[in-house]
């Protein structure tokens, strides 16, 4: 991505997942080797726990978004990426990923990046700065 | 965290990828650039990571009965932050070093919420910094 092809205030939405499973959370539990029993063990997170279902990493959903941001400008272009996890994500979620340009230089850019449920909930908020290509 | 030998090995990039949904592009090679978030799966390599169970460690998650609730388990994860100094890439061989950052306490709607910093070095073979990481975690403390 080059700074002619951005300007602030332009937005790009992606839809990184749609009706979360389960199976995808366990996906990531062994992937990442976060077995933490609250996302992948349904009777320790409602009956011990008191959830009312697992929910996701809040690590599977910064990693969602990230596939959107790299999507964006190039996994080997990224300089920053960080986030606030605002709410749970549930199975069943669908999550769409929101960035807005809020800064182009001459050789980077700046993101806001938002995360939202079906409902529109935002579930993450955070940012990405990346070089660009010129 | 603490991971004295992290490889970034082509399987784990896969298998990592393919949790995040990502198209089934084959098995990466040498060199291609790991997922953003990737240096957190350094856990795999951390002998003592306490999310995942080990021989001759009680393990809270459900078996014959519905598990144990752990007192101070970490907390909720509340932020992280990653500053890539350069990409992460398979093949790269990195250590993973943690060490505690700010801690401060703000009142929330159902007590007080006790946030905890810690700050992750990943480096490469040649000592050179790879990725910051900053994770803020919360916990719950009782009135």
């Amino acid at each position: 991505m080059t700074p002619r092809e951005l300007a602030v205030g332009q937005r790009f939405e992606t839809v990184v997942v749609a009706d979360l499973k389960r199976t995808q959370i366990v996906q990531y539990a062994g992937a990442s080797g976060d077995y933490n029993p609250l996302h992948t063990d349904e009777i320790y997170a409602t009956k011990m726990a008191g959830y009312p279902s697992v929910f996701a990493h809040g690590m599977l959903t910064m990693g969602l978004t990230g596939q959107a941001v790299t999507g964006l400008v190039g996994a080997e272009n990224l300089l920053r990426f960080g986030v606030r996890f605002t709410a749970q994500v549930w199975p069943g979620d669908t999550l769409t990923v929101r960035c807005s340009v809020v800064h182009v230089g001459a050789r980077d850019a700046e993101f806001s990046v938002s995360t939202v449920n079906a409902e529109g909930t935002e579930v993450m908020a955070g940012y990405a700065h990346a070089r660009l290509v010129t | 965290m603490a991971a004295r030998r992290f490889p970034v090995e082509a399987g784990h990039v896969l298998a990592f990828t393919r949790a995040l949904g990502a198209a089934d592009a084959g098995l990466p090679v040498a060199g291609d650039v790991a997922p953003p978030t990737f240096a957190i799966a350094g856990a795999q390599f951390d002998p003592d990571y306490p999310l995942r169970p080990r021989p001759g460690v009680p393990w809270h998650g459900s078996g014959g009965d519905a598990g144990l609730v752990t007192e101070g388990a970490g907390g909720l994860h509340a932020e992280q932050h990653f500053v890539y100094h350069r990409p992460v890439g398979v093949g790269d061989v990195l250590t993973g070093a943690s060490r505690p950052g700010r801690e401060w306490e703000k009142q929330g709607r159902s007590g007080r919420l006790r946030f905890r910093e810690q700050i992750t070095e990943f480096r490469d073979e040649a000592d050179e910094l790879v990725v910051t990481a900053r994770s803020v975690s919360v916990q719950r403390e009782a009135w």
